[in-house]
């Protein structure tokens, strides 16, 4: 449904860019929710920006690569080109719903306001069509709470009506970055059961970008670890869990406190991600690789089939079975 | 165990203005508990729950309306002059945003040893000096960091020197609040492994605050649940995390998302949501939420009591 090609996001002068986002590429299909994981600044906000047409100007800009949506070419559009670009459309949601609802709108007119731009429709049709839509996303008293201001609602209840203006434009693509960070975790866990329900219910597919790890467990069918601004693993949920075959992915899955484990001394990556621009050559992770040779400082790491649907961009992959 | 701090019945409230109306937030609602020596005593819940405040409370950076807090014979709550700077020296606070916490314009050592000079802990700059990079050893950095101002660190290296300046000079407690939740994984690990040591070494107790389930289970002794300002479980740390009684500590457990795939949360958790801060409705403040909600829990409100090991407020918690 959604495929990224080889997606490069640039910031600084045209004559010597520094890429934050290098040689994205991955695809999802109708109805997957795909994970993308990483630390702060590890480019996963830009990418999904970038996808969405979003990147903040002036600042960082698509140099290469290609946004595919449905087999339409939509990188070059803008945002308010590509809802009328071909039939799909893809929508987004945010960490904070606070900073992107209207404080002074009710919130029926806010998802009105989507429903207007995207099914043509006025007055009585589209405030209609918002109800439904907060039901769409259970939200209790749908009708009554159409007239509720942004501050009258909880945080959760702010995501829902977040989720049910993203869902206006049918949307076969959601990009979800950061959507339940700042919810308490008994409201986060219903958010997450909220958005699985939609993708099944509406075949919807879904990127879904987040740090915890705990959260892409739960939630995505595939997933893509992010590191230094590279995609460094992607595999299935399961795979990844039972069998990380970078590096990084492994320490990160170390380094959590598991249930059980009181007391130990936390595994640690040692030292912290490099600022973007500064490793000039070899793989982004070797300052800190457990495993590191020597060529891992001279080239980059290629990219290495490790099974069936499971890549990792090392060049020394960790082999479930064989010596780690 | 040797207590080292005995909070009794406290109790902390704030005046806030919403839609141009005063109301009152009565943040912590009669909190006790018992801090051991060199013990780690974790404070867990949803935001909103009153567990920062009780850290702020017995640091006096919030107001406390009544209660007790003991620390070695002295009622921290009614301590002045010399006796309070005393305590300020003893009883230590490392804070969640150690950007937010630092003077952007001073250097890292001056920072560290802020505390010290206002209370006259050094002897002469030398030894001011010297105590300053036995801190930021401690700590993990070395002494050219004293030099440095705080936009130069990474988040890190920023809490690294949050910790620092709370062991300078060494403390009987810290109280951290949302000490890593600011950090990334790979770096949060680096500061807990890094707390853990200097509470062995330098014999400090604790007093953890966190949402972090995780976190916190991992860390503590002890692990205290709050909601709405009250503290409705209290018990060592593998049987809240593994045993919960209260039917909102089970909720809480149950919603934790666990990095293993296989363990998915399926159908829902406590499908409602919080309920207003502003006034509390008689009984049980869990009840409209729980399930197993009953006509006593809506009227009386349940008290901590010992069911096994664990102290538990609800009227169906049961062996």
């Amino acid at each position: 449904m959604l495929s990224v090609e080889n997606l490069t996001v640039s910031v600084g002068a045209a004559a010597a860019p520094i890429d934050i986002v290098s040689a994205v590429s991955f695809e999802i299909a109708k109805g997957e929710i795909l994970g993308l994981v990483g630390e702060s600044g590890c480019g996963k906000s830009m990418t999904s920006l970038a996808i969405m047409g979003l990147l903040p100007r002036p600042g960082p800009r698509t140099r290469t690569g290609q946004v595919v949506l449905d087999g339409v070419d939509v990188t070059q559009l803008q945002p308010w080109q590509r809802v009328s670009a071909g039939n799909a459309s893809m929508a987004m949601i945010f960490q904070e719903p606070m900073t992107s609802l209207n404080p002074v709108r009710r919130i029926g007119d806010q998802i009105a306001e989507a429903v207007r731009v995207h099914d043509r429709v006025h007055g009585g049709a589209a405030l209609a069509r918002a109800c439904e839509l907060l039901e769409m996303v259970r939200i209790p008293d749908a009708r009554l709470q159409l007239s509720a201001f942004p501050h009258q609602l909880s945080g959760g209840m702010r995501q829902r009506v977040m989720i049910a203006i993203a869902l206006a434009c049918r949307p076969q693509v959601l990009i979800a970055d950061e959507p339940t960070t700042a919810l308490d975790v008994t409201v986060q866990a219903q958010i997450l059961g909220l958005l699985r329900e939609l993708c099944n219910g509406l075949d919807m597919a879904m990127l879904f970008i987040t740090h915890d790890m705990g959260v892409i467990a739960q939630l995505a069918d595939r997933v893509a670890v992010m590191y230094a601004g590279r995609i460094v693993e992607t595999a299935a949920v399961r795979t990844l869990f039972d069998a990380p075959a970078h590096p990084y992915t492994r320490g990160l899955m170390d380094c959590m406190p598991v249930r059980g484990s009181a007391g130990q001394r936390l595994r640690t990556i040692p030292g912290q991600a490099p600022q973007p621009g500064t490793v000039k050559t070899g793989c982004a992770f070797a300052a800190r690789c457990p495993q590191v040779r020597d060529i891992c400082r001279a080239e980059l790491p290629p990219k290495m089939r490790v099974a069936e649907l499971h890549e990792a961009l090392c060049a020394f992959p960790i082999i479930q079975g064989g010596p780690n | 165990m040797i207590p080292v701090l005995d909070v009794e019945d406290l109790k902390t409230g704030f005046d806030v203005k919403r839609g141009g109306r005063r109301m009152h937030v009565q943040a912590v609602d009669g909190v006790s508990l018992t801090l051991g020596e060199g013990e780690v005593l974790g404070i867990v819940g949803e935001s909103g729950c009153g567990k920062t405040t009780v850290g702020r409370s017995i640091m006096r950076l919030a107001a406390a309306d009544s209660g007790k807090v003991m620390f070695k014979g002295v009622d921290v709550l009614k301590a002045q002059g010399a006796a309070l700077n005393d305590l300020r020296l003893s009883i230590r606070m490392v804070f969640q945003d150690p950007y937010a916490s630092l003077n952007p314009r001073r250097s890292i050592g001056n920072s560290i040893a802020e505390a010290g000079d206002i209370n006259g802990a050094f002897t002469s700059p030398e030894d001011r000096r010297q105590r300053i990079i036995e801190s930021l050893d401690a700590v993990g950095l070395d002494a050219s960091f004293a030099g440095r101002y705080p936009h130069e660190l990474s988040g890190g290296q920023r809490q690294r020197v949050g910790i620092a300046r709370a062991i300078l000079p060494v403390p009987s407690i810290i109280i951290a609040d949302e000490p890593v939740s600011a950090l990334d994984v790979s770096v949060q690990a680096q500061v807990l492994n890094l707390l853990m040591d200097l509470r062995e070494r330098l014999g400090l107790s604790m007093i953890f605050i966190s949402h972090d389930i995780g976190v916190i289970g991992y860390v503590s002794h002890r692990v205290a649940v709050m909601y709405m300002g009250r503290i409705v479980e209290l018990a060592d740390a593998r049987t809240i995390v593994e045993r919960p009684k209260h039917p909102y500590s089970l909720a809480l457990m149950a919603a934790v998302p666990r990095p293993d795939p296989s363990l998915r949360i399926e159908g829902g958790v406590a499908t409602s949501e919080p309920p207003s801060q502003f006034h509390r409705e008689a009984g049980c403040s869990y009840a409209p939420r729980c399930p197993l909600a009953s006509e006593r829990c809506r009227i009386e409100a349940p008290l901590l009591r010992i069911v096994g090991s664990t102290q538990v407020a609800c009227h169906h918690a049961d062996g």
